[in-house]
């Protein structure tokens, strides 16, 4: 089966916030969630996004000028 | 009781400072970025949300370029000693606060460079008194940094500091901005006004708590150029012992103060909701009015004096045959008048109008001040000087 969501991850929570923000206005609903530990330590939140929507969310982030750490899908 | 005191602080804060303030403390109260749980993400949201504030407020594109600090001074002393290193040369303007000069003088023992600019007499900064000042310290090394007082606190004026900019930058330097007094009262476009870094407090023109207040670093300003005044803990990286580099956490070390943050958020919003065309037009009324009504008082000399197009609403003045604290003292005791009397922490600005080491009274009226408050304030400083 596909994976329902990709995990977005950042160096700090302000970006997360700032993304969380950025999203929204895009109409892509994002959910700040605890970091899997096994994809990094940088930053104890990530944002959750649908799978589908998620390189739509990282081009958007990027557009804004956003320092994204890594995307990758949440099994 | 009649305020006229918001150059050292406003009061009263508005309600939804004390509510935003309480909300975040009895609802709100998780740590931001050291969990993951739905407290510290709420709190995580609130400081996010003013963060966003400020910078739209300054127009600044990239929120994470707003550092907040525990006030102004500590955001200058974050561009000063981030900045500046033995060797360099900075230029400062003649009528700078203490918050400027403690640490200006402190680097300067260190082998900084320091060339003032000469204020006019009436307190104001020119482009051409700056000029020579980067000329002279040109002549002994690289010219790092230019710093500005945007408004005085102790005479109003305005410093133009979209001409300071460019001098700054023709000579290959950032342009440093104390915004203490005009943050929330004038219009301030980083971009459009050229300034590389901004320091604000969030307790005077933005009706926030004290404890508040930031640096905010232009597009053009590599972060990685400024020393952290302190290290410690961010919630990031947190396997390695190393200071993060990126924005905002290399400079944001420590619980950072959310319940004051949340207040400042409130505090802009009122600002926002006023207008700021609305609050310098009022403010611009009552300096006139001030200027006018002080101007006709037999015995009192007010100093600098300039009109109120160019200055925020201070205004300095002295009474013939009267110390400064005798004045300030009746005119709290028996009128109910608060202000200021002193040096105001700029010996600089003093000497530049003449009032070193006696001081001046200083009256600075708000948005919560009325007409009829500046005519009662003006009939007690006759009463005094009469008396």
């Amino acid at each position: 089966m596909s994976p329902q969501y990709a995990v977005i991850l950042f160096h700090t929570d302000a970006a997360v916030f700032r993304s969380e923000r950025l999203l929204a206005k895009a109409g892509i609903a994002a959910a700040p969630i605890p970091t899997p530990r096994e994809l990094s330590s940088d930053c104890g939140l990530a944002l959750r996004v649908p799978r589908e929507r998620a390189d739509e969310a990282v081009a958007c982030l990027r557009t804004a000028r956003v320092d994204v750490a890594s995307f990758h899908d949440l099994p | 009781m009649i305020y006229l005191d918001y150059a050292a602080t406003s009061w009263p804060k508005p309600p939804g400072v004390l509510e935003a303030m309480t909300d975040y403390l009895t609802v709100t109260s998780g740590s931001p970025a050291r969990s993951a749980h739905s407290l510290s993400v709420a709190a995580g949201r609130t400081v996010q949300a003013v963060r966003e504030d400020v910078a739209d407020l300054f127009g600044v594109a990239d929120p994470l370029r707003v550092i907040f600090t525990s006030g102004a001074t500590q955001a200058i002393n974050l561009g000063l000693h981030g900045l500046l290193e033995a060797g360099d040369q900075v230029v400062v303007s003649g009528v700078e606060h203490n918050a400027v000069m403690r640490p200006i003088r402190s680097l300067e023992q260190h082998g900084v460079g320091v060339v003032v600019a000469r204020a006019t007499p009436d307190g104001r900064t020119e482009p051409a008194a700056v000029a020579a000042a980067i000329e002279q310290a040109s002549g002994a090394g690289h010219v790092r940094l230019v710093v500005a007082n945007h408004a005085s606190n102790v005479c109003g004026a305005i410093a133009p500091v979209g001409l300071l900019a460019a001098l700054a930058h023709r000579a290959g330097a950032l342009l440093l901005v104390d915004a203490a007094q005009t943050a929330g009262v004038l219009a301030i476009d980083m971009v459009a006004d050229g300034i590389d870094l901004l320091a604000f407090t969030g307790h005077k023109g933005l009706h926030g708590p004290p404890g508040t207040g930031g640096l905010v670093l232009g597009d053009q300003v590599n972060h990685l150029d400024i020393d952290p005044l302190i290290r410690g803990g961010t919630g990031s990286r947190s396997d390695s012992e190393e200071q993060p580099g990126f924005l905002p956490d290399r400079f944001e070390s420590g619980t950072p103060n959310g319940p004051g943050i949340a207040g400042l958020g409130a505090g802009i919003q009122w600002v926002r909701q006023r207008g700021l065309d609305a609050v310098r037009s009022h403010e611009r009324r009552l300096h006139g009015l001030l200027l006018a009504g002080l101007g006709g008082i037999p015995g009192v000399t007010v100093h600098g004096g300039i009109a109120p197009e160019d200055a925020v609403a201070v205004v300095s003045f002295t009474v013939a045959g009267r110390t400064v604290s005798d004045v300030g003292f009746r005119l709290d005791r028996d009128h109910g008048i608060l202000c200021r009397v002193g040096l105001h922490c700029a010996p600089a600005a003093h000497r530049a109008l003449g009032t070193y080491p006696q001081g001046t009274l200083r009256f600075a009226p708000g948005p919560q001040t009325t007409d009829d408050d500046i005519a009662h304030a003006l009939r007690a400083v006759a009463a005094v000087a009469a008396g």
